[in-house]
């Protein structure tokens, strides 16, 4: 039989099969249309899902990856497509997400022209892309996209953005789709890790009678959970999570203090201010847990595992750096280690742990937090959770206890409102039988709410919980804490009724919830509904605050645990 | 110092980046440098023996803390093989200038006296300017320079540093 003459979008789609790509989350326009028509001719298996806006598309990728561990596929046109794409592309790189994003692009001869829908994508997205291309010959297709799968998981993950110009998927393609790759300055670091470092942290915790383990989201990516696991029973070392690696180690864990940071459990922040020796195993320092670099940990002994470089010395300084994978790391640690003196720290920390307990009145006015309690219980912590990004995120983060990886999906560094929806969509295509529940405020919900459009038609049974205090419920507090509760562009007056709004889309099922009795009611009436997507409108306390607290840029030392009575400076360490 | 800089924050440094020689990789290695702060005094970018590959020599001024981490940024670009600061001691490091000045026929020869001492050429000739080419380290060049202050400096160029490291190491 004579060889399939493939054009360069024809080649490409074979090549993402190739790679195992089971989505496509798109929207086309004139400069992808070659790329959409080789999805029918080449009757590829791979699953086209047409978004309703480019950004839902980068977020539905983002969760996909996030509940799978697989990168999915983002395919717009150009231009203001493209340009749509780029918060996505942000939240995820942030995130360390894998990501291939294809964007079409004006034929070759125009680019630099100002011709119609054409932007600089390969520039505008420099800084937010692990690597980009902006292929000019059909022929190099292959390689391109064999390399950017390469590149967007391996190491440290991050989106991939391939630019394609009209004429280059309309071409001919005569190259070979098993290309080799050219990639001379790609080194992710091997799996052997470095002796002499074990060694170092072997000693280092030897001599530890209050150590922490801090487990990020780096552990999840490497798969880790075992060796994390495996690690602090045989120390006896208390975990502490950041937000991004809740389900690294289980939270039901007699070991497992939660998450720590800005809004994090009081115990854990408190066990990472009185430790004498804490270790990150795949997190970065970031600005939301040390507070004030200088002040962190600051007579502890520090420890750092990550497996980019880069990450090294960036936040904090720390006594032992070592650049490895987390599970190769851990595994190499293993055998070094023994049990350390904790039972002292440990019975020091249950006290904390009795003394400043999560919690919430369920009396007065219905709270984000008992919604999202009662979730929990009746879900069995199971769910796939999906959060946007305010208040309710940091309640989820706190109520929404997560004893598997991979369950737990928030926007962390970026912070992207209007995340929860599209990456929801994205999960539940990733995870078909699995219950996917997504947290939004009124705020972030009405940022892609477009995207209920997407679940409606493929009927996926997503919960989407909007947690409505009808305010951009965060930014109010800092108002009411550090602006003498002078309220600026909170109020989210005129919200429509999201019930109504849910119904105009087929297949939707939409419930009102009001009163703290009808919680249980109606969040298992959702749960049971799974021809469609269920939403709930939760008309939530207004005038709630997240506690605890660490002022932004400030010493862990100086959280509040409630609302303080005096007047708040303005945090300026960070926003 | 009296405007508040430190003498660390105005130490120069000599980067020599070892890259693919791809579309967009100058670009990428500005934006690090950039993002950061750093504002880049001098860049050489240069083929070397293999043509997949060329070199970017890149003198700049700054805190020598943030750069290390601009170093580690930079050579995790995917388009990098590496990038390593030189010390002087290390390694060779040249620049050249070429400085055109005013002079006539009677000031020819101090002029022609100065670009003797620092090795320079004369390169162009005309009846009322000449340009010097001179090369050397940095220092030299500056010392030119200032000397020939005393005419008329019409234009100047130079070039940047190149830098090779010295026996066995890698640039």
């Amino acid at each position: 039989m004579a060889k399939e003459q493939l054009d360069g979008a024809q080649a490409l789609i074979r090549c993402l099969e190739n790679e195992g790509v089971e989505h496509i989350f798109g929207y086309s326009g004139g400069a992808a249309i070659p790329i959409f028509d080789a999805i029918v001719t080449t009757k590829t298996k791979i699953k086209l899902v047409l978004v309703r806006h480019e950004q839902g598309a980068t977020h539905m990728a983002d969760g996909y990856a996030r509940a799978t561990g697989k990168p999915a596929v983002v395919l717009v046109t150009s231009g203001p497509g493209a340009t749509n794409t780029i918060t996505g592309i942000l939240t995820a790189h942030m995130d360390s997400v894998p990501m291939i994003v294809i964007t079409g692009q004006q034929i070759r001869s125009m680019i630099g022209k100002d011709a119609f829908q054409e932007a600089d994508i390969f520039g505008l997205t420099m800084p937010v892309v692990k690597h980009s291309y902006l292929v000019k010959s059909t022929n190099d297709i292959p390689r391109v996209v064999r390399e950017a799968f390469h590149i967007t998981n391996s190491g440290r993950p991050g989106p991939v953005l391939i630019d394609l110009p009209k004429d280059v998927s309309s071409g001919p393609c005569t190259a070979d789709l098993r290309a080799t790759m050219d990639l001379p300055g790609y080194r992710p670091p091997a799996a052997k890790v470095d002796a002499a470092i074990i060694h170092a942290i072997a000693k280092a915790m030897s001599k530890s009678v209050r150590p922490v383990l801090l487990v990020g989201h780096g552990a999840l990516i490497s798969g880790a959970w075992d060796e994390v696991r495996e690690l602090a029973e045989k120390l006896q070392a208390p975990v502490v999570t950041t937000l991004l690696g809740k389900g690294a180690f289980p939270e039901s864990h007699a070991l497992s203090l939660g998450w720590m940071g800005m809004h994090g459990t009081a115990y854990a922040n408190k066990a990472v201010v009185e430790c004498d020796l804490i270790m990150s195993i795949g997190s970065r320092y970031d600005d939301r847990i040390v507070g004030q670099p200088a002040k962190f940990c600051k007579d502890a002994t520090r420890i750092h595992i990550d497996i980019d470089p880069a990450e090294m010395g960036k936040m904090i300084r720390c006594h032992i750096h070592c650049v490895a994978d987390a599970k190769a790391a851990l595994k190499a640690l293993m055998p070094h280690v023994s049990r350390l003196k904790t039972d002292a720290w440990i019975a020091h920390l249950a006290e904390y742990k009795r003394r400043y307990p999560l919690h919430f009145k369920k009396k007065g006015g219905l709270k984000m937090q008992h919604v999202i309690d009662e979730a929990w219980r009746l879900t069995e912590g199971k769910a796939v959770v999906v959060t946007d990004v305010g208040q309710h995120q940091m309640w989820a983060a706190q109520f929404y206890r997560s004893d598997h990886p991979h369950n737990f999906l928030s926007s962390g560094g970026a912070g992207t409102m209007g995340f929860a929806l599209p990456a929801a969509i994205g999960a539940q295509f990733g995870r078909p039988k699995e219950t996917v529940l997504a947290f939004c405020g009124d705020g972030g919900f009405q940022m892609t709410m477009f995207e209920l459009a997407t679940a409606a038609i493929h009927r996926l049974p997503i919960k989407i919980v909007i947690l409505n205090n009808h305010y951009l419920g965060m930014v109010r507090q800092w108002q009411e804490l550090f602006y003498d509760d002078r309220k600026s562009g909170v109020d989210l007056l005129g919200n429509p009724d999201f019930v109504k709004l849910a119904q105009a889309f087929e297949g939707v099922k939409a419930f009102n919830l009001k009163r703290g009795a009808d919680v249980r009611k109606i969040l298992s009436r959702a749960l049971a509904y799974n021809d469609g997507p269920a939403l709930i409108n939760a008309e939530v306390e207004k005038t709630d605050n997240v506690y605890p607290m660490v002022p932004a840029g400030r010493p862990l030392e100086d959280m509040i645990v409630e609302r303080p009575r005096y007047k708040m400076e303005k945090p300026t360490g960070s926003t | 110092m009296s405007n508040g800089t430190t003498d660390a924050e105005t130490a120069a440094h000599t980067i020599s980046v070892y890259v693919a020689n791809k579309p967009g990789v100058l670009a990428r290695i500005a934006q690090v440098f950039a993002r950061r702060g750093y504002n880049i005094d001098a860049l050489v970018v240069s083929s070397v023996v293999d043509t997949h590959f060329s070199r970017m020599t890149i003198t700049l001024k700054g805190d020598p803390e943030g750069l290390d981490q601009v170093i580690q940024q930079t050579s995790k670009l995917i388009d990098v093989i590496r990038c390593v600061e030189h010390r002087d001691e290390e390694s060779v490091v040249k620049e050249m200038a070429l400085v055109k000045i005013a002079a006539d026929e009677a000031e020819r020869t101090l002029a022609l006296q100065i670009a003797d001492h620092f090795g320079a050429k004369t390169v162009d000739l005309t009846e009322s300017s000449m340009i010097l080419q001179v090369t050397g380290n940095s220092d030299k060049l500056d010392a030119m320079i200032r000397l020939l202050g005393r005419f008329k400096v019409i234009e100047l160029v130079r070039t940047g540093k190149v830098v090779l490291a010295r026996g066995d190491e890698v640039t």
